[in-house]
C-alpha cells in the first residue's frame, strides 16, 4: 500500500503486481491454505474438497436468490432460506408418498426426482412471490430498517410452519442410493449423490445465466437492478420485474431444497436458518449482486467449510463461516467477483 | 390505516397531556405494588409464582433499554445483542461458582459460602455485576470496532455473525462453559447487611425482585442521562445523518463505540443478573432468537423512546411466557394441536411483520424518530441506513 501510495521512479510495475496483489488477496490466501493443507494430509484435504464442490452446488443455488434479491431492491431476504427449507419439505412429502421405501426402478426414479423438482420449485417460487407481495413491497420506500425486519419476521413465521409441518428430523426415502460409490480416485470416493448434486446445478445455473443475460425479462432485471427509476422511465414495469426475480430466487431455492433433501435424507425445519446463513455468506464472499459471484462464492465456503470440518471439527463450523463472514464483510466488502464500491 | 389514525389521535392527545412526571409515579408505583398484588391476582393463570416471571421480565427490561441505545439512538441495527448477554452471564459463572475448582476466591460473600464452599472462584454481586458491565462494555466496542465502516443491512449481518460466534466459541471451550452441561449452580444474590436466606429464590422472591427493580432503575437513570447529554445528541445526529454530523465535528468512530460500548454494558449488567436468579449459565440460551425477542421489545414498544421500549419489554415478555402458555391450555381443551409457546418465535416473527407495515415507529414511538420515519416517505433521499455513500 505504501508503495501504491508515493510510486517511485520506474516502480509502475511494482505498484501494478502490488494492486493485483491487493485485488486477489484472498484467492491467495485461499489457494495457500489448501495447499498448506493438502501438504499435510492430502487424503483428507481432497476428500474434504470433494464433499465441499457437492454440499457448495447446493450453498450455490441458495445464494443466487439472496443475491438476485439484493441485486435488485438491496434487500438482505432473510426467509430465503427458510423458502429453501419448506421447499425441502414439499420434495420430502412428495417423494414419502410417492415411494415410502425408496425402492422404484430406474425410470420411475427419474420421473419421480423430475416431479420433485418441479413441484417443489412450484411452491417455493409462489412462495417467494407471496413474500415479496405482503412482506416487502408496501415498505418499497420505507427506511431500508424496515424491510430487513419483516424479513426476519418472516423467516421466523417460516420456521414456525415448518415447525408445525414436522417438529423433528423428518427421513428421506433414499431415490438416489446415494451412499452408492461410483468410482474412486486414490481416496476419494464419488457417490451417487456427489453426482445428482452436481448434475442437477450445472444445467439450473446454466438455464438461469442464459435467462438472466440473454432474454428480455433478464435485460428487465438487470436494468432494474442498475438503476429502478430510469427503468421504470424506459417502460419496464419495476414491480412485476422485482416479482418476477423473487420467482426466480424461488425456483433456485425450491430445486436447492429437493438436491438438500437427497442428498442430505434427512430435513429439519431449522435447516433453512444456518444453510440460508452460510448461503447468505457465499453470496457476500462472492460479491454480492453478481450471479457468477454467488457460485463461486458457494463452492468456495462449500470447501472451507468441509474442511474445516475435516480438520478442527464440525463444532466450529459456524465460528469459522461466520468469521469468514465478518472478514470479508469488513476488509473486502465488494467480495471475489464483485465491483468495488457498492459499500463503504 | 387513516381510520385507525384518526381514531387514535385524540386518544394519543389526550395522554399527551398528562405530565411526565405523573406517568413516572404511576410506573414505579405499580412496579413496587406488582409483587404484593401479582400473585393474587394472576396466580391462577399460570399455575406458578408469577413473580418469577416478572424478575425475569426486569431483566429483559434491562437488556432492552440497553439495546435501545444501540438500535434506538445511534441507529445502528445490532442483531446478534445475545453476545453480550452471553458474556455477562459468563462473568457471573467464573466469578460466582465452582467453575474454577482449582481456584479458592472468596471476596465479600457470606461466612457460610466460604466455610462450605472452599473451592471455585465466589466474588460479592454488586462487585460482579459492575465487572460484567465493564468487562462487556470492553467487548461490546471491540466487536463494534470492525462494524464502523459498514451500515444499515451489512451492520446487522456482521453484528449477527458475532452473536452466533460467541455462544458457540464458549460452547466448544469447556474449561471456559462447561460445555452443554452449563455452569450451575451460581451463587446467589448477597448484599452486606443483609440475611443471606432472604434470596432464596426461587422460593422468596420479592427480596430479588426488589435487588431487580433497584438494577432496572439504574439502568433506566443512566439511559435518560446519557440520552440527554452531549453524546446522546451525537448519536441522535449520527443517526439521522452520518454524514451532515460529521461535518458539525462529531467523532463518527468515538460516538459509535460508545453506543456500542454502553449498549453492550448494559446487555452484560443484565445477563449477570439473569445468570444467578436462573441458577445456571447455559449455552442453550443464548441463541438468535433472543436477539431477535430483545430486538422487538425495542421496536414493538418504539425505537428511541425510554418509556415505549418498557412497555415494550414488559408486553413482550408477559405475552411469551405467560399468554402463549395460557393460550395452550385452551387450545389442548378445543382439541387443536398447536403447541403455542414452541411456535413463539413465529407469532412475534408475525408482530414485527405487522408493525413495520402498519406502524414503523413503534406503538409509543418517540417525537424525533417518527418525524424521521414518516418524513422518510417524502425526502427523496433517506438517510437512514442508506447503503450507498
Amino acid at each position: 500500500m505504501e508503495a501504491a501510495a508515493v510510486p517511485a521512479a520506474g516502480s509502475s510495475r511494482a505498484s501494478a503486481a502490488i494492486g493485483w496483489l491487493r485485488a486477489n488477496i484472498l484467492w491467495l490466501l485461499l489457494v495457500a491454505a489448501l495447499a498448506v493443507l493438502a501438504a499435510i494430509n492430502l487424503g483428507r484435504t481432497a476428500e474434504a474438497t470433494q464433499t465441499g464442490i457437492s454440499t457448495g452446488a447446493i450453498y450455490a443455488l441458495i445464494a443466487l436468490g439472496y443475491t438476485l434479491v439484493y441485486g435488485i431492491i438491496e434487500l438482505i431476504n432473510f426467509a430465503h432460506g427458510d423458502v429453501f427449507m419448506l421447499g425441502s419439505f414439499v420434495a420430502t412429502s412428495l417423494f414419502v408418498s410417492i415411494a415410502p421405501s425408496g425402492k422404484l426402478g430406474l425410470g420411475s426414479i427419474i420421473l419421480t426426482v423430475l416431479a420433485g423438482l418441479l413441484v417443489a420449485s412450484f411452491a417455493t417460487a409462489t412462495l417467494n412471490v407471496l413474500i415479496e407481495r405482503v412482506a416487502y413491497r408496501p415498505l418499497r420506500n420505507a427506511p431500508k430498517l424496515a424491510p430487513l425486519i419483516t424479513a426476519i419476521g418472516m423467516s421466523f413465521i417460516l420456521q414456525n410452519v415448518g415447525l408445525l409441518w414436522h417438529t423433528g428430523a423428518v427421513g428421506v426415502p433414499d431415490l438416489i442410493n446415494s451412499q452408492h460409490v461410483v468410482f474412486t480416485i486414490g481416496t476419494v470416493s464419488v457417490a451417487n449423490s456427489d453426482i445428482f448434486a452436481v448434475a442437477v446445478t450445472i444445467p439450473v445455473l446454466l438455464a438461469l445465466s442464459f435467462f438472466v443475460s440473454q432474454t428480455r425479462y433478464g435485460k428487465a432485471m438487470r436494468a432494474t437492478a442498475q438503476d429502478a427509476d430510469a427503468a421504470r422511465l424506459m417502460g419496464i414495469n419495476v414491480d412485476r420485474t422485482i416479482a418476477l426475480t423473487f420467482l426466480t430466487g424461488g425456483l433456485m431455492a425450491g430445486t436447492a431444497g429437493v438436491i438438500y433433501a437427497l442428498y442430505n435424507t434427512t430435513v429439519r425445519f431449522d435447516s433453512g436458518f444456518t444453510n440460508g446463513l452460510i448461503a447468505f455468506t457465499a453470496a457476500v464472499m462472492g460479491g454480492i449482486g453478481n450471479l457468477k459471484g454467488a457460485v463461486v462464492g458457494g463452492l468456495v465456503i462449500g470447501i472451507i467449510q468441509a474442511n474445516s470440518d475435516a480438520v478442527i471439527g464440525e463444532q466450529w463450523q459456524s465460528t469459522v463461516v461466520f468469521g469468514i463472514l465478518v472478514l470479508v464483510m469488513v476488509f473486502k466488502p465488494e467480495g471475489l467477483l464483485g465491483e468495488p464500491g457498492r459499500e463503504g | 390505516m387513516e381510520a385507525a389514525r384518526a381514531f387514535f389521535k385524540p386518544i394519543s392527545d389526550a395522554l399527551g397531556r398528562v405530565p411526565s412526571i405523573v406517568w413516572k409515579l404511576v410506573l414505579l408505583g405499580l412496579a413496587v405494588l406488582f409483587p404484593f398484588v401479582v400473585n393474587p391476582l394472576f396466580g391462577d393463570l399460570t399455575g406458578g409464582d408469577v413473580l418469577q416471571h416478572g424478575v425475569e421480565a426486569l431483566g429483559y427490561l434491562m437488556m432492552a433499554l440497553g439495546l435501545n441505545i444501540v438500535v434506538g439512538f445511534a441507529g445502528l441495527l445490532d442483531l446478534g445483542y445475545v453476545a453480550f448477554f452471553a458474556i455477562g452471564s459468563f462473568v457471573m459463572g467464573w466469578l460466582a461458582s465452582d467453575q474454577f475448582y482449582g481456584a479458592h476466591i472468596h471476596f465479600g460473600v457470606a461466612d457460610a459460602l466460604a466455610k462450605f464452599d472452599p473451592h471455585g472462584i465466589h466474588i460479592n454481586f454488586i462487585v460482579i455485576v459492575i465487572v460484567a458491565a465493564a468487562f462487556t462494555m470492553f467487548w461490546g466496542a471491540v466487536l463494534g470496532f470492525p462494524t464502523l465502516r459498514l451500515r444499515g443491512d451489512y451492520l446487522a449481518i456482521v453484528t449477527l455473525a458475532f452473536g452466533e460466534i460467541v455462544p458457540r466459541f464458549f460452547e466448544n471451550l469447556p474449561t471456559l462453559s462447561n460445555g452443554q452441561k452449563g455452569i450451575t449452580p451460581v451463587d446467589h444474590v448477597y448484599l452486606p447487611g443483609i440475611d443471606p436466606t432472604a434470596f432464596n429464590y426461587p422460593l422468596t422472591l420479592k427480596p430479588v425482585y426488589f435487588v431487580a427493580l433497584v438494577m432496572v432503575l439504574v439502568v433506566l437513570f443512566v439511559n435518560v442521562r446519557l440520552r440527554d447529554s452531549r453524546l446522546g445528541r451525537a448519536w441522535i445526529a449520527v443517526r439521522e445523518d452520518e454524514v451532515a454530523a460529521a461535518a458539525m465535528g462529531v467523532n463518527l468512530v468515538r460516538t459509535k463505540l460508545w453506543a456500542y460500548g454502553f449498549g453492550a454494558a448494559f446487555g452484560g449488567f443484565a445477563g449477570a443478573f439473569l445468570a444467578t436468579f436462573r441458577n445456571t449459565v447455559n449455552v442453550a440460551n443464548f441463541d438468535f432468537g433472543q436477539s431477535v425477542f430483545i430486538l422487538c421489545m425495542v421496536i414493538i414498544g418504539g425505537m428511541g423512546n425510554v418509556v415505549g421500549v418498557i412497555v415494550g419489554a414488559i408486553v413482550l415478555y408477559t405475552v411469551n411466557n405467560t399468554v402463549l402458555p395460557h393460550l395452550n391450555s385452551i387450545s389442548s381443551s378445543l382439541h387443536v394441536a398447536i403447541d403455542f409457546p414452541s411456535i413463539s418465535a413465529g407469532i412475534f416473527g408475525f408482530f414485527m411483520l405487522a408493525m413495520m407495515i402498519l406502524r414503523p415507529a413503534g406503538f409509543i414511538p418517540s417525537r424525533r424518530r417518527k418525524i424521521e420515519l414518516t418524513h422518510g416517505e417524502l425526502v427523496e433521499d433517506t438517510p437512514l441506513f442508506e447503503v450507498r455513500q
